[in-house]
């Protein structure tokens, strides 16, 4: 019935997708499109084709081929770009999402071999960051940036700077806070060695020395590596919330303290080592938790999204502006592939805006003139000029950043087992203390002292402590390895704790961005050709789809070629009179219902057939389906309800899916199955979740690349992994029962220590043995256990 | 026996001259990106590459 053309696939010699057409071939190299071969003439010209030499295809695609950098000559922009400027030198980072292999490397840092002015470059590879120092007086920031994008490397430019934030965050001085403590555990233990061994009576001078010296060791412990946990304490306590950290820094300072009194009053050794090798481990975990995988900003909002600055009719001039300095009744200038920055009111053009990633719709809307357009809608076609009549912050979309969801504080919005636990543990380990001095005080003081410190010091929850960091950390790199990328640690007990699961539609469970398209049309070979050739002219993302659909085919000469935006395209091929588009523009008849776009076909005024083009399920549906009986499932969609029958299937009753929800709706049915005390995880993709996103207990940004944009959220999925979701979800749960059972083998350690430690009769080595062994036990259990958990689920 | 304390003091001097060559490295960036450096070295840089064919 339909036949299939099995032409062999070239792929592009630069950027390795699919040549739909034999147009750009250059020494038997073939390309795809005008923008993959002008970067190889860049490169060929400049000697630096050993690009192509390291990896097969390290091109990115190059769709857009028009630059416009003209705002990179504003000085207001250029200082809020560089990281430094003197007379002559302007240093400045990029961050370049396209960074991806040895290619990417090599070329950038040769960038000096295309302008000498470019005095020194590198590539900071995990953040996909350049770093170069450049002579400003022969070489402008706007120059640059063209230069970068001239060899297909164009640099995300953003209002809002990730790079600068995220720098900003990792000055910390927590590896040297634990490289002190690291070099004071293994001091002390070589000068403890000789007391547990046994020094001789006629040396005991030297006991009294390595005393002396160990307490000396401790005093950076103390005061540098471990004053952390001192200065949280006492917060917590003045906030009067008893953290893990308040017994911590107790037996932190006991440990001390008792060592100090026995090495000084000569009776006793003191538990330096213990104390040194308590603080250590305790660092070592927060580093552990602390340590990130993937360097994804969560954090991202409208500001990332949206261009830097926007073109506007000054004086019948065009001039670039900041976006912050845009205002009401500016007159602004968007041309193909920009974005819409604030509604706006169309004065001139045809506007054909692509709404794909606020509302996820695929197919770009038809606007008429005096219509009001949303912001974040990307133009495609032609210039358009319009009129502004909100200014950013106010617009339809962002209004929703003054919403309280997003100024709230929203570090651990759930109690994290650890914090629930550690307040009862304090009550209990300060209770024992004080009844075993109460018990001795009568007869013996220094009994009782004695007993009553040596069960802070056994008590002391390093193990406990330990235990969901490592555990935490190993989950994450679990989920990091599946494409999941969570923001922190305390995400993965949230997870665990989810008991609602809502979705968005468009772009979360269908692809976003692309459609499936059908042919339900009987072509010949040849009535594909001439269909092929008319639609390759257009830039309409339907006519680009069509084109991938029926694969490269010869084509044919075009003429008396006219486009009608939002309608169709009417063209004469090859002797045949082609109408391409709406049933109103062929058919002359008003739209039928509308249960998928659809573009008909009409050749020499006979009527042929269409192309559908259909929303396309993410694969998976059924599983996420087969959650429905542990986690309460809902769909929320911006659309209207014309897909209801089909997600029916999937989402059943009709009570659990909404329709024709605007980000406002999202966000308060998030909120009102909070306040039935629910669990609540959203997953969405576009800037019109980002609401529901920030309201929820657990916001999953689903992207199909994970270096574009995505709302802030708590964490990012992958579309591959989204059929993955049930194991992510069961894996988290087997990684709170992992830190529970952990729990209890740090409680066994601690009653053992503190049998002995009630008695009052702590030896110092008992303690240095006890410590680092729980340590090790807990360390080894959690990763092994977190291991065979992820094995069971299939993530390994 | 004494000499015990002039090799501590001396054992002690040159753990603390580690400790600080580590903290010199760790404030002149060197730790900072430890992924690219590996990378790099694995790219020749040759002076004129050679003809494509």
């Amino acid at each position: 019935m339909i036949e299939t053309n099995t032409i062999e696939k070239t792929t592009c010699y630069h950027c390795g997708d699919e040549c739909l057409s034999e147009e750009y071939v250059i020494e038997d190299k073939h390309f795809c499109c005008h923008g993959c071969r002008s970067v190889f003439l860049v490169l060929s010209e400049n000697k630096l084709c050993s690009y192509y030499r390291y990896n097969d295809h390290p091109g990115a695609t190059r769709a857009r081929i028009d630059k416009r950098f003209d705002y990179l000559s504003d000085t207001t922009i250029i200082n809020e770009l560089i990281d430094y400027a003197d007379k002559q030198v302007t240093i400045v980072t990029f961050y370049i999402p396209h960074i991806h292999c040895s290619s990417c490397l090599w070329l950038l840092e040769q960038l000096n071999k295309f302008n000498p002015a470019v005095h020194y470059c590198r590539v900071d590879f995990l953040k996909k960051q350049l770093n170069i120092r450049f002579d400003h007086r022969q070489l402008s920031l706007q120059q640059l940036v063209e230069l970068l994008y001239d060899i297909g490397y164009e640099p995300m430019i953003s209002l809002q700077d990730v790079i600068r934030e995220q720098n900003s965050a990792t000055k910390d001085d927590l590896v040297s806070k634990i490289a002190v403590a690291g070099f004071c555990f293994g001091n002390v233990m070589l000068l403890s060695f000789p007391e547990y061994l046994g020094i001789a009576s006629f040396e005991e001078s030297f006991k009294y020395f390595f005393g002396l010296i160990n307490i000396l060791i401790c005093l950076p412990v103390v005061f540098y590596s471990g004053w952390g946990y001192f200065v949280s304490a006492w917060q917590n306590l003045r906030n009067k919330v008893l953290s893990i950290d308040f017994p911590l820094a107790l037996g932190i300072g006991v440990l001390f303290i008792r060592s100090v009194v026995e090495v000084l009053t000569r009776s006793g050794a003191g538990f330096a080592d213990t104390l040194c090798g308590l603080v250590f481990f305790l660092l070592v975990g927060k580093f552990v938790q602390k340590k990130t995988y993937h360097r994804i900003s969560f954090e991202r909002d409208y500001r990332s999204f949206f261009p830097v600055a926007v073109n506007i009719i000054l004086e019948d001039a065009e001039k670039p502006i900041p976006l912050a300095q845009l205002h009401t009744h500016h007159r602004i200038i968007i041309r193909h592939n920009e974005i819409i920055p604030a509604d706006a009111i169309l004065l001139k053009g045809e506007a054909l805006i692509d709404f794909s990633f606020v509302t996820g719709e695929a197919v770009p809307v038809n606007k008429t003139l005096g219509e009001i357009i949303y912001a974040g809608g990307r133009q495609t076609g032609e210039v358009i000029e319009l009129e502004v009549v909100k200014a950013v912050s106010q617009s339809y979309l962002t209004q929703l950043w003054n919403n309280e969801a997003f100024t709230r504080k929203q570090d651990n919005r759930m109690q994290t087992f650890n914090e629930k636990v550690s307040k009862y543990f304090t009550i209990v380990l300060l209770a024992i203390g004080f009844s075993s001095l109460l018990f001795w005080l009568p007869g013996d003081l220094k009994r009782g002292l004695s007993a009553f410190t040596a069960v802070l010091i056994v008590a002391c929850p390093c193990a406990l402590a330990l235990s969901t960091p490592f555990t935490m950390s190993a989950a994450l790199s679990i989920f990091d390895r599946n494409l999941f990328y969570l923001k922190n640690t305390a995400v993965v007990e949230q997870l665990a704790r989810i008991t609602n699961i809502v979705f968005d539609k468009t772009g979360t469970i269908t692809i976003g961005g692309s459609a499936n398209v059908q042919m339900k049309a009987l072509l010949t070979q040849y009535q594909k050709q001439l269909i092929s050739s008319v639609c390759f002219n257009s830039v309409h993302p339907l006519s680009r789809m069509i084109c991938q659909y029926l694969g490269r085919t010869t084509r044919l000469p075009v003429a008396d070629y006219s486009e009608i935006a939002g309608k169709g395209i009417r063209a004469t091929v090859d002797g045949h009179k082609l109408k391409l588009g709406s049933a109103e523009f062929v058919l002359h008849q008003q739209h039928d219902a509308i249960h998928a776009t659809k573009v008909h076909i009409m050749i020499d005024e006979i009527y042929n057939g269409y192309f559908a083009f259909e929303h396309q399920y993410r694969e998976g549906m059924e599983k996420i389906t087969a959650l429905d009986p542990g986690y309460q499932l809902h769909l929320l969609s911006g659309d209207q309800d014309h897909e209801r029958d089909e997600l029916i299937g999937f989402f059943g009753e009709h009570g659990k899916m909404h329709f024709n929800q605007s980000p406002q709706d999202k966000l308060d049915f998030i909120r009102s199955l909070q306040s039935k005390k629910r669990k609540v995880m959203m997953i969405g993709d576009g800037l019109n979740d980002s609401g529901a996103l920030k309201q929820s207990d657990l916001g999953i940004a689903i992207t199909d690349n994970v270096n574009n944009f995505s709302p802030g959220s708590d964490a990012i999925l992958d579309g591959k992994s989204y059929e993955k979701l049930p194991a992510f979800l069961r894996f988290s749960k087997d990684a709170v029962k992992i830190i529970h059972f952990s729990f209890f083998i740090s409680l066994t350690y601690n009653l053992v220590g503190l049998s002995y430690a009630v008695t009052g009769n702590l030896s110092p080595l008992a303690a240095a043995i006890l410590m680092p062994l729980s340590t090790v036990t807990i360390i080894s259990f959690t990763s092994i256990a977190t291991h065979l958990a992820a094995k069971k689920r299939h993530l390994l | 026996m004494s000499i015990i304390y002039f090799l501590i003091g001396c054992s002690l001097f040159l753990a603390v001259c580690f400790l600080g060559a580590f903290f010199w490295a760790q404030r002149s960036g060197q730790n900072d990106d430890l992924h690219t450096p590996a990378m790099r070295i694995l790219l020749d840089d040759e002076e004129e590459p050679p003809e494509e064919k």
